[in-house]
């Protein structure tokens, strides 16, 4: 018996392919445009003394959740800074806010559709758990004819690896508003919007936080797999250190991902707790 | 009962099926079968069949059946809250049913306010916002919603708890939030669904009762579900009753429990606490005697003598109640040396309507021991009760 074997892959690599060619203009476009976001935020970040951007992001701290976590964010930086790593975490930030915001503007409308919509809700749901479970070095591959070796590339990757949460969250909190209060809205005479901005979607604040929460860690985590295609920062560092076999260049990288990863973790739950 | 009241609103030949082929089961429902062998079938529930009644304006009409029995699918096809399978349900001169998507949110916002079992507050909005709510989705403008809210607050007794979160209220002040959400929306209907069955038995008659007060003051056309009939007949003016979907009588408290329409009935109304619908005119007793106003002190005392008494009731020559002449005082009276009695009549006494429910006159009992005045809305003195009566009376109702 000889079943040939399904090109698949050859299937999708032409359906890239084509893409890639047919809306090269897109493409560039949106490489241009994110790339002028990533250079502008980064230069803004270096501009400032790191001791200046270290007081700001302790304030910070202070303000959303109090003295602890000002006092650990601040020694946690300052010891990035002491390490000679301040800049290359700049660059990862950079990355992680822009992945993070392009997420979350693409996710909520999404993420609210489905949930008002049973149809879309069930063409999404799969199309969520592809995108979750796919390796997420898999999705570097096609970024690269997309938009060529570099940041955009890991921001396009990025975007769609941690995506998922923000959608899943969203949806997951406004199908939870219980039924009464729905029911109450519509008793009163509310149209679809006024029911959506005056219940709906403030009732699901506190589930959507945790989502936007969940898409940071994500972003975080791919984009230092990024580091494989050209993205710079900490990843990069620690992909150096892979290359030239020394162990404790990588950890010290490794723990200023780790900072920084408990430091924006904390951060985004004390914004959730708030908006409870 | 009474044809000329003005109907707010008609319900007509309503039923509701659950599930996708409602047609198949109203026609087995047409041919004779039962709500268990249509279910059995074709897989449909027949939520509600062929429900009939009236609303009169300004009339607190209960809805009352145990769980299962369709009340509240009944109470949310009024505001179609869900979509019924056929009948008529009409409010001044609209067929619910039949409207548009834009009609139907006016006629929610216009007709109707719906207080809820569970109160379904809005947690993310303060106790003023949340009675701000019917008018902000009307599109009222603020300083005149919070103006309303206000003055619906007030009439709830929640002066004083306008920042407050409903997370931060007792299960009965939330209530009131519901009320005065609803208040504030001067709806011409309010649709109260189990509003007060998960209160705590105390405080549900708190709120009966101030709904009573209310509803006397505002006469508001009110759709009250209740599973409750000791509820149902402490507050409704009249009284649907349904069973497995359909209506099983429509009548007054008293109609219910005089007449009972069938044995279903009569075994639901078995439990009932007659003290409750027992009134003052039943356990009231004639005057053996009283006193006129013209009368002086010393043929006050000499009717008191007579009929073995020591004190009696004085009324003008239309028998409306001056007063309470007791012994004591005519004797000082006559010591004074004073021809009249009328200055020294004591109020100190307790006079109720016939329609006072006879549970309220034991408590009385307690406090004072002169008979009870029954007077009507012109103070003419009709009767009295004594405290024997009412023992009497409730004793009877016991045995029957």
């Amino acid at each position: 018996m000889d079943i040939p074997r399904i090109p698949l892959g050859s299937w999708i690599e032409g359906g890239l392919t084509w893409l890639t060619s047919e809306y090269s203009v897109v493409t560039r476009g949106i490489s241009r445009f994110t790339q002028t976001g990533i250079n502008t935020l980064n230069d803004g970040l270096m501009w400032l003394p790191e001791w200046a951007l270290l007081a700001i992001i302790a304030l910070i701290c202070w303000k959303l959740a109090g003295p602890r976590l000002a006092i650990g964010g601040a020694a946690g930086l300052a010891l990035i800074w002491n390490l000679g790593l301040w800049n290359p975490m700049i660059e990862t930030l950079t990355l992680v806010v822009i992945a993070t915001l392009v997420a979350v503007i693409i996710a909520l409308p999404v993420g609210i559709a489905a949930a008002l919509s049973e149809r879309l809700y069930r063409v999404i749901m799969p199309l969520l758990d592809f995108m979750q479970t796919m390796p997420a070095f898999v999705y570097l591959i096609p970024a690269i004819p997309f938009f060529g070796i570099g940041s955009v590339s890991a921001i396009f990757a990025t975007v769609i690896f941690s995506m998922p949460p923000a959608i899943r969250f969203t949806t997951l909190g406004i199908r939870q508003v219980p039924v009464e209060l729905i029911e109450a809205a519509d008793a009163y005479g509310a149209t679809r919007s006024q029911k959506l901005f005056k219940v709906q979607l403030p009732l699901s604040l506190p589930t959507v936080m945790a989502g936007i929460n969940q898409t940071i860690m994500l972003a975080l985590s791919m984009v230092v797999i990024a580091a494989m295609i050209g993205a710079d920062g900490l990843g990069s560092e620690v992909w150096r250190a892979i290359q030239r076999l020394r162990p404790g260049d990588g950890f010290e990288a490794g723990i200023a991902v780790v900072i920084l990863a408990m430091l924006l973790d904390r951060l985004t739950q004390s914004l959730r707790r708030s908006s409870k | 009962m009474d044809e000329q009241r003005p109907v707010k609103i008609k319900v007509r030949g309503l039923s509701k099926v659950f599930g996708k082929q409602p047609k198949r089961a109203l026609e087995l429902r047409d041919q004779g079968l039962k709500r268990p062998d249509i279910l059995e079938k074709t897989g449909q529930t027949l939520g509600l069949s062929n429900i009939s009644f009236d609303v009169y304006e300004g009339e607190l009409l209960v809805i009352m059946g145990l769980s299962g029995s369709g009340k509240s699918t009944l109470i949310r096809c009024l505001n179609r809250l869900i979509d019924t399978t056929e009948g008529e349900i009409i409010i001044d001169g609209e067929n619910i049913p039949t409207l548009g998507e834009k009609a139907l949110l006016e006629c929610r916002r216009r007709h109707f306010s719906m207080v809820f079992q569970n109160f379904a507050l809005f947690p993310h909005r303060t106790v003023q916002q949340n009675a701000e709510f019917g008018l902000e989705i009307r599109g009222i403008d603020k300083t005149e919603r919070q103006k309303i809210a206000h003055t619906a607050l007030k009439q709830v007794g929640l002066e004083g708890w306008e920042d407050a979160y409903p997370n931060q209220l007792s299960g009965g002040m939330q209530q009131r939030v519901g009320l005065a959400r609803a208040l504030a929306n001067d709806s011409s209907v309010l649709l109260m669904d189990e509003a007060f069955s998960a209160l705590d038995p105390l405080i549900r008659k708190d709120m009966q009762q101030e709904l009573l007060q209310l509803q006397t003051k505002m006469q508001k056309t009110t759709v009250f579900i209740t599973h409750d009939l000791d509820e149902a007949l402490n507050i409704g003016d009249r009284i649907v009753l349904l069973k497995d979907g359909e209506v099983v009588q429509i009548g007054t408290p008293e109609e219910i429990l005089t007449q009972p329409a069938n044995d279903y009935v009569r075994r639901f109304i078995e439990g009932v606490d007659r003290a409750r619908i027992l009134t003052a005119a039943s356990a009231m007793r004639p005057l053996r005697t009283t006193a006129r106003e013209s009368d002086g002190p010393r043929t006050a005392l000499h009717r008191m003598r007579e009929h073995a008494i020591d004190s009696i009731y004085v009324t003008d020559r239309d028998r409306r109640l001056l007063g309470l002449l007791e012994a004591d005082a005519a004797n000082a009276a006559i010591q004074a040396g004073t021809e009249k009695i009328t200055g020294h009549l004591t109020q100190d006494f307790r006079k109720v309507s016939p329609q006072e429910p006879l549970q309220n006159l034991f408590a009385m009992f307690s406090e004072k021991s002169f008979p009870i005045a029954v007077v009507d809305e012109e103070q003419r003195l009709l009767g009295v009760v004594v405290k024997g009566a009412v023992l009497d009376e409730l004793a009877r109702a016991g045995e029957q």
